[in-house]
């Protein structure tokens, strides 16, 4: 029973410690702000950087979705409707969420790596000396980069996997169905609301996954176990958080239907 | 360097009982420590024995258990979050590595808390640099990553970002460790020359005894979270604790066991002990 509570005891602590460090984060983002290119710098490695690994998987998740829909829908002779399928899918569901798993592998990982490896090397302790604040220089910085990356990321993803490529190419250039009636039932299908939807999600995933990235490097222990324990931290935290999440935002958004 | 007269009554940095402690493992028991202004002060001690800890306790990064550090008579641990920043401005601190930030060039590394504290025009802020690493001997290296260069030219790099603000204190942690016989000398030249030609006050944190001492003003050895001795360096050698001159002397045995704490050697391989 003692190491059970044990286990809970530090699962509060560390979240109230992580609550704490949010706040002075956020507290830390109007400074932050006034040193445009540092942000552009952030958005670069964590958004730009990312956008190869996002573009790929769209194509192929699009790719995949267009076979399986297509077998699915044409034993009932509605392959016309492959449109909808993909697009509700993939706004509503597999956007936000394969977009945030492979940011949190890619971007979030990298992130706490190097936030840990300037915690081992004292480049922050150098920078507290210095009388600069790391929350401001460092954290922040990243952290709004993080934030605005991600939903942009999963918008391309949506492209990718629902027209560029993916369904498109597969449900329409090879399998035949009419570009006409894809293309019709997926506007006529995708409300507003789907993909206002999705824009929320991303947006929560990509707070939650800076959260965690930053909160694990600047809190890891200074040696390489240490960071290879934190950025281990941030890819299993962030990505069960986002099932979760992604659980609990669903139920929340599609509850009327 | 003579110090003038008032410097005697009036250090820099005056630590007073300070009692510092991680978790179970005692640092300090009551340590009291002066940086004599314009003077180098030498701290030395077994690894593990609390030498970096006293630099951040100086800068404020750690608080102590009990006791006061006064930064030219101002309480570094009542100050604010604000207050503490600005008195860090007055200063330089070297790290054990250099603790260069590694996505920034030798310049930029010299030119980060010119550009963070003031509002220089460009120019000036490259002439400021470009005076401080010629200072370190290493303008020619202006436009290298910190993983271009070795370990002495980092830790120069380090001490032209050190000064980069004209501190009143400069702080240096393990300047030796892990150099080879030119960096080490140049280094411990640097510490001097920078001292006396800045008017500085300079605390050197080090086992490298001879190294040190050389170049050093006064002295203090640390052990067992006390000072065990201090002076002039003369004073330090002629001591006659056992502590200090255990230390100095490098013997493996003495007051510091060579074996960490452990049973009964025999019985241990006999398989008696516990």
């Amino acid at each position: 029973m003692k190491p059970l509570l044990d286990t809970v005891e530090n699962f509060l602590r560390g979240l109230a410690r992580a609550q704490f460090f949010l706040v002075s984060t956020l507290a830390a983002i109007p400074a932050a702000l006034l040193r445009p290119r540092l942000l552009m710098q952030q958005i670069y490695s964590v958004g730009v950087l990312s956008l190869v690994i996002t573009v790929i998987s769209g194509m192929f998740i699009g790719m995949v979705l267009g076979l399986q829909g297509y077998r699915t829908l044409v034993g009932f002779g509605a392959e016309t409707s492959l449109g909808t399928f993909v697009a509700l899918v993939t706004v509503r569901e597999l956007g936000p969420v394969v977009t945030a798993l492979l940011f949190a592998g890619r971007a979030g990982s990298a992130l706490t790596a190097e936030i840990g490896l300037m915690r081992a090397t004292d480049q922050l302790s150098a920078m507290e000396m210095m009388a600069v604040d790391p929350i401001q220089r460092v954290i922040a910085p990243r952290f709004i980069a993080g934030c605005l990356s991600l939903p942009l990321l999963a918008a391309i993803f949506c492209v990718m996997a629902i027209g560029i490529s993916g369904g498109h190419l597969i449900g329409v250039e090879l399998l035949g169905v009419d570009a006409g009636s894809y293309w019709t039932q997926i506007q006529g299908a995708v409300e507003f609301e789907d993909i206002w939807n999705g824009v929320v999600k991303s947006l929560v995933f990509a707070v939650v996954i800076s959260w965690i990235a930053v909160y694990q490097g600047y809190h890891a222990a200074p040696n390489s176990e240490g960071v290879s324990r934190a950025t281990r931290n941030t890819v299993v935290t962030s990505s069960l958080a986002i099932l979760a999440l992604d659980f609990v935002l669903t139920a929340f958004m599609f509850r009327g239907f | 360097m003579p110090a003038p007269p008032a410097a005697e009554s009036n250090p820099l940095v005056r630590a007073r009982g300070l009692h510092f402690a991680f978790g179970p493992r005692v640092i300090f028991e009551g340590v009291d420590i002066d940086l004599k202004r314009g003077q180098v002060t030498t701290l030395m001690g077994p690894s593990g024995t609390g030498k970096t800890t006293l630099l951040r306790l100086i800068g404020g990064q750690y608080r102590p258990a009990q006791g006061t550090v006064e930064f030219d008579g101002t309480d570094v641990h009542r100050l604010s979050r604000r207050e503490l920043l600005d008195l860090r401005k007055h200063m330089g601190i070297m790290f054990q590595n250099g603790a260069l930030l590694t996505d920034l060039t030798v310049f930029e590394n010299v030119a980060f808390p010119i550009r963070e504290h003031t509002k220089l025009p460009e120019s000036m802020i490259r002439d400021l640099v470009l005076m401080k690493l010629h200072a370190v001997g290493l303008r020619g290296a202006r436009d290298l990553y910190p993983h271009e260069l070795s370990g002495g030219m980092a830790r120069r790099v380090a001490m032209a970002r050190a000064i980069a603000l004209d501190p009143q204190l400069v702080m240096y942690d393990e300047p030796l460790t892990g150099l080879d016989p030119i960096s080490m000398g140049v280094a411990m030249r640097l510490i001097r020359s920078l001292n006396d030609a800045l008017g500085l006050t300079s605390i050197i944190v080090s086992h490298d005894v001879a190294e040190t001492l050389s170049i050093s003003d006064y002295a203090y050895i640390i052990s067992n979270g006390k000072v065990v001795a201090e002076g002039t360096p003369d004073q330090v050698r002629a001591s006659r604790s056992e502590w200090a001159q255990q230390f100095l002397k490098g013997e493996p045995d003495g007051p510091v066991h060579f074996h960490y704490d452990a049973p009964d050697y025999a019985k241990d391989l006999m398989g008696a002990a516990p």
